[in-house]
């Protein structure tokens, strides 16, 4: 007996194998899947790639013709990679202009001010050209000129410039966590609010994404009149959980896709075309070189970003990400097949999304705000309940929450995720047998009560 | 003896009874009809058979044992709202389908192959559904619902949707499985549509069963001693009071009457009596067609 009933265990867990196949190789055939497959990673690295690109194209070297009657400025301008200037020759403004647009693209006039006034220089130089030189062009030009005329200045006033680098602060409070064991983290608050945020939004677009797609595969067999020729071979439960996990794995097959090929492509991408304009080596010779002191306080701030991207335990994240990804993934999806049971066609759901959406969107909301703040009160409760806890934890995770967190929110997620799948297994089993009537809240409180 | 017997069978739903305590058999390598009206309970019956839904009391034995789930591959089911996925390929579909009757792959395709040879579909194999006319796709249908070969078939309303060249060519493959040992349930409202396959029919009327029995008992217990006969008079009528005629029209020359007589008497006596001045050209008894039969078991159940 015993025996028998391990056979048919084996038999029934093969049959969930079975349409867990049939959903994921429908799908990931699917003209739909590679197309999103293709597209999003292109997106992404386009979104990550095209400033770098655009700006290496955007900027070729502009030639400019410097034309200086207060001989302050002479060789002093500091050239970069797209900028290059010409000195002229002491002549007359008007002789100048005439090679803009042909030799020079264009023309930056410094008069002489009365008395060699340098206040009057901030007000009156000018930059002539053909067409709208672009704005970068002009800060830079701008930036040139403030610094050469400080210095001007301070030697005025008696100071000189390595005095002032010396005197100019910069303040970078860091940010320390000590633990009860007195362990000491340092935060980097900024890239966790982005890896939160990042994760926190993709989670909750992932489940209404493939969510949706369980409710549309119900629905599917039930319009085509499929299902009832299934479940006379299966319990309508496996069914319900074959479709859910079948495309479960489509999502993770999915999203591992876009990883790898968003990073090919970018891979790629910088090895062909961007390698040579920004090799680091370049830029960092370019900062001994040209860049003064004073320039170096940026280069800190990219380097604490730096320090705070890998201090995030990536792979911790990662595998969070997959963790809530599925138990979020399955606690909707099983909520999303009773709704696609219950009803003809997709325009009748309608009335049943609100249960859904409304935590959903909560989740999202309270994630947004709790990247701000997220050892809040309202953050830990959010981010333990299972509906919001899927979004609000991976949001607050990169900025390190205590191990107990983490698992509480785990195990509730895992309970929550039962009690949803056992209440849709029972509209569901219902629901896919009835055809032709408008149901409602309380038919499907009927449904739920039935025995058997 | 009995496939199939189903004990005491209660089902309700809230706010109504859809079966009250029936109890149903089946015997063994017979065609049964399962007869009643729309909402009389046969569906909610059949998919308690197929344990798609489970009974409030009762219980099943196919043979002697107690339903069970590994039952399942021992019946088929065509259920009467059928239908494919209709962008998946029909070969892909019928072996997906086989597969969770519990059939291995290479079974499936095997026995798959060689009904589509049978009924020369082979090129239907690579089609998506959607190019597939109704009738073509229960084809795919009917051969998946036997696929595994059952001990027990069950079709709810088969022949709905069929063009009557199909329907005939299904009907045929029906009787071939059943001379091959498959017991047969037919779900049915139209009744006279499965009259003259069925040797067992069982009747149910609002969630109760009626009536149930191989029909040529079932015929003699309803019929009304009635006959019919065709006859070309040659001398004039005679008189016969055990003999009362009910009906009688003439075309063409050709007298056809309908007759009663009691059900003592042998029907030689209509003969007997006919052949003393006629030329009898046709005589038969007037059986009660199921749908008379069922109107009439109706009423006595009323009157009771």
């Amino acid at each position: 007996m015993i025996f028998l009933l391990k056979l048919y265990r084996i038999k029934t867990m093969n049959k969930i194998n079975i349409i867990i196949q049939r959903e994921y190789l429908t799908r990931v055939r699917k003209k739909s899947f590679i197309i999103m497959t293709i597209i999003g990673p292109v997106l992404m690295a386009a979104l990550i790639l095209a400033p770098i690109v655009l700006k290496s194209y955007a900027n070729e070297t502009k030639n400019i013709s410097v034309l200086d009657e207060s001989a302050l400025f002479l060789g002093r301008l500091s050239e970069k990679e797209s900028i290059k200037f010409n000195y002229l020759p002491f002549q007359n403004l008007k002789q100048a202009k005439q090679v803009v647009g042909t030799e020079y693209d264009a023309l930056l006039y410094i008069p002489i001010g009365s008395q060699g006034d340098i206040n009057f220089l901030e007000k009156s130089i000018q930059l002539y050209s053909n067409s709208p030189i672009g704005i970068n062009t002009r800060t830079y030009l701008q930036k040139e000129i403030e610094s050469i005329l400080e210095e001007e200045k301070m030697k005025i006033k008696g100071l000189d410039k390595k005095t002032i680098s010396a005197i100019k602060s910069y303040v970078n409070i860091s940010s320390i966590t000590i633990d009860e064991d007195g362990n000491e983290t340092k935060n980097f608050d900024e890239i966790s609010m982005l890896v939160g945020g990042i994760s926190g939004a993709l989670i909750y677009f992932f489940i209404f994404l493939f969510g949706a797609q369980v409710m549309r595969g119900v629905i599917e067999e039930k319009s085509n009149r499929i299902v009832e020729i299934i479940i006379s071979s299966v319990k309508p439960f496996q069914l319900m959980l074959g479709k859910i996990i079948g495309i479960a794995c489509v999502g993770l097959t999915q999203f591992a896709l876009w990883i790898l090929l968003t990073l090919g492509i970018i891979f790629i991408a910088q090895s062909t075309f961007i390698q040579n304009k920004y090799d680091v080596s370049i830029i960092g010779n370019n900062l001994t070189k040209n860049q003064i002191q004073l320039e170096n306080a940026p280069n800190a701030e990219v380097l604490h970003a730096l320090e705070g991207l890998f201090s995030i335990n990536f792979p911790l994240i990662l595998g969070m990400f997959v963790f809530f990804f599925i138990g979020g993934y399955l606690l909707y999806a099983a909520l999303f097949a009773a709704i696609g049971s219950a009803v003809d066609n997709e325009t009748d759901t309608q009335q049943f999304m609100l249960p859904i959406t409304i935590p959903l969107i909560l989740g999202f909301i309270i994630g947004s705000i709790i990247i701000e703040d997220p050892n809040s009160s309202l953050a830990f409760w959010f981010s333990i309940i299972p509906f919001t806890s899927p979004i609000v934890m991976m949001a607050r995770l990169p900025f390190g929450i205590p191990y107990w967190e983490v698992l509480i929110a785990a195990f509730l997620l895992i309970i929550g995720f039962l009690i949803t799948t056992y209440i849709a297994a029972r509209i569901y089993r219902v629901g896919i047998l009835m055809y032709g009537k408008k149901t409602n809240y309380y038919e499907l409180w009927k449904w739920l009560k039935y025995k058997g | 003896m009995n496939l199939l017997t189903a004990k005491n069978i209660t089902k309700k739903f809230v706010g109504h009874t859809a079966l009250n305590n029936i109890n149903f058999k089946v015997p063994k390598g017979s065609i049964s009809g399962l007869l009643g009206p729309n909402g009389a309970g046969k569906t909610t019956l059949i998919r308690i058979i197929n344990q798609i839904t489970f009974p409030d009391k009762g219980q099943i034995f196919l043979e002697k044992e107690l339903l069970n789930p590994s039952h399942i591959a021992q019946i088929g089911y065509l259920p009467e709202e059928r239908g494919l996925y209709k962008k998946m390929k029909v070969g892909e579909q019928a072996l997906y389908l086989a597969q969770l009757k519990g059939l291995n792959y290479h079974k499936a395709k095997n026995e798959l192959k060689n009904w589509f040879n049978k009924f020369e579909i082979e090129n239907w194999w690579d089609k998506k559904v959607e190019e597939l006319s109704k009738g073509m796709a229960q084809k795919i249908q009917f051969i998946v619902t036997i696929l595994h070969k059952p001990k027990l078939l069950i079709f709810d309303e088969p022949f709905s949707g069929f063009d009557p060249i199909n329907a005939d060519l299904i009907k045929n493959e029906i009787i071939n499985l059943n001379k091959d040992g498959a017991t047969i349930i037919f779900s049915t409202h139209r009744m006279e549509s499965i009259e003259e396959l069925c040797n067992h029919i069982t009747l149910i009327n609002n969630s109760k069963k009626i009536l149930d029995g191989y029909i040529e008992n079932i015929r003699s217990e309803f019929k009304s001693n009635s006959y019919s006969i065709t006859y070309k008079p040659k001398r004039e009528r005679l008189e016969n009071n055990l003999i009362k005629v009910i009906k009688s029209e003439k075309t063409s020359g050709v007298y056809k009457d309908i007759i009663k007589i009691a059900s003592s008497d042998s029907a030689n006596i209509i003969l007997q009596h006919y052949l003393n001045f006629s030329e009898v050209k046709q005589f038969s008894e007037k059986l009660p067609s199921v749908n008379d039969i069922f109107i009439e078991a109706v009423q006595n159940k009323n009157n009771e």
